[in-house]
């Protein structure tokens, strides 16, 4: 996709022609799923009905449906992320009092685009611009926690009051941490040479992106994510087939059901340590829910695993002192708990 | 002789980046000193906000992701 059309309109039209195409045979095929992975599993010498053939059947159909939903959802949020620099995000926040402050860097955290070994430069980039502690935090925090990928899987897989039940939470522990790592005036925990650090002078004009750059982003980001993470999926299905087939209901409802208090600091105590992409979770997610798990429960192991890994801890270690880590990690510990909680005794 | 940074921590990317700037500075030509940049402190001090970047003559021309090869050379001819 990187040869250009002598002109950009022309460019422009071929883009949207291809994406309506795409988009039509995209459809066609996605209707297609349940019947060809029955019949595929059908032409196997497996008893149907078996635990075997129920797990078979559920990665023959998740396998396709969640890798073209990825693909879809990677392109849309390619698109949209085209909109929100860093820089441009770093301009709309500076200077905003916390409170609005929090709310708003929540909210970008979502779409502004950046790698987890971004987060330093990200992070020092916006304290020396004068964005307020806690406001900063609020964005590094929703940025993992809510990520779009994982939001737009749920709504697909799961169902939409779960992607916005999930989106509202994850929001609002994003928003209150934030506000209350601000409220502590931890200004002086962090590293002392991010504290002299002044801002450098503004670094890089955004530019115009046309239409055509900004899908040439979201074809981008499909090649690299969807890349990097499709053996994640895959490895995901495999663990939510596995779930599907072979757990007995009751056992599920017993260990993470909503009547075990337990589970939900057992989920994010499980969770923390593991790193794992957000798609390759959503499957396992899917099959847990299926067979009689909380939904609290399952929703606090989901963020503890994208909201609070290791990696990107010892990452900020670089400018944060180990105090200020802690009192990172514990709240947004004790949001998670409280969520699994709240949706526990919502939900059941 | 260009003076040429790259701003990274040392992720693949970074390593993708600089292994560009080579190659297009070889090809067009042109005489290069390229720096690794891998201090925060430094990076801060460009003000890049996400990696990789990178700096020509002390201007910053790039931050964050992988530029396109018409930019690269683009940059490195101004």
């Amino acid at each position: 996709m990187s040869n250009r059309a002598p002109n950009p309109h022309g460019a422009a039209r071929a883009w949207f022609g291809g994406i309506a195409i795409a988009m039509a045979i995209w459809f066609a095929l996605y209707r297609q799923l349940q019947p060809v992975s029955r019949w595929l599993v059908a032409q196997l010498p497996i008893r149907p009905g078996s635990h075997l053939a129920t797990s078979v059947e559920f990665f023959f159909y998740d396998t396709p449906k969640v890798l073209m939903l990825l693909t879809l959802v990677v392109f849309v949020m390619g698109v949209v992320r085209s909109f929100f620099s860093p820089e441009r995000t770093r301009a709309l926040l500076a200077g905003r009092r916390e409170g609005v402050g929090n709310i708003a860097a929540s909210m970008l955290g979502i779409v502004t685009p950046f790698c987890s070994c971004s987060a330093v430069p990200l992070f020092v980039g916006f304290v020396s611009a004068g964005v307020p502690l806690g406001v900063t935090f609020s964005f590094l925090i929703s940025a993992p926690m809510v990520n779009e990928v994982a939001l737009g899987l749920l709504f697909a897989l799961v169902g939409w009051k779960v992607a916005l039940t999930y989106l509202a939470f994850g929001l609002s522990i994003a928003i209150l941490s934030g506000w209350i790592i601000g409220r502590l005036r931890l200004e002086g925990w962090l590293e002392p040479w991010v504290r002299e650090v002044r801002a450098g002078e503004d670094p890089l004009d955004d530019g115009h992106r046309d239409w055509v750059e900004r899908f040439e982003a979201g074809w981008e980001a499909v090649k690299e994510i969807v890349g990097k993470v499709w053996y994640w999926i895959i490895a995901g299905i495999a663990a939510g087939a596995f779930i599907h087939g072979y757990v007995p209901a009751g056992l599920l409802a017993r260990i993470m059901g909503a009547g075990a208090w337990w589970s939900v600091p057992a989920a994010v105590m499980v969770g923390v340590p593991m790193y794992s992409n957000a798609a390759g979770i959503i499957p396992v997610v899917e099959a847990l829910l299926g067979k009689g798990a909380a939904l609290g429960t399952v929703l606090a192991f989901m963020m503890s695993v994208t909201a609070l890994s290791m990696p990107e801890m010892i990452i900020l270690r670089k400018v944060l002192s180990l105090r200020l880590i802690a009192v990172f990690a514990g709240v947004v510990a004790l949001g998670i708990l409280a969520v699994g909680y709240l949706f526990n005794a919502l939900f059941s | 002789m260009k003076d040429v940074k790259v701003l990274g921590s040392g992720c693949k990317r970074c390593q993708t980046v600089e292994a560009m700037v080579r190659a297009a500075a070889d090809d067009l030509g042109i005489p290069v000193a390229l720096e690794k940049v891998t201090d925060y402190a430094e990076m801060a001090k460009f003000g890049i906000l996400s990696t990789p970047g990178i700096v020509i003559d002390n201007k910053v021309v790039h931050a964050g992701g992988i530029p396109k090869e018409e930019d690269l050379r683009r940059w490195l001819q101004a």
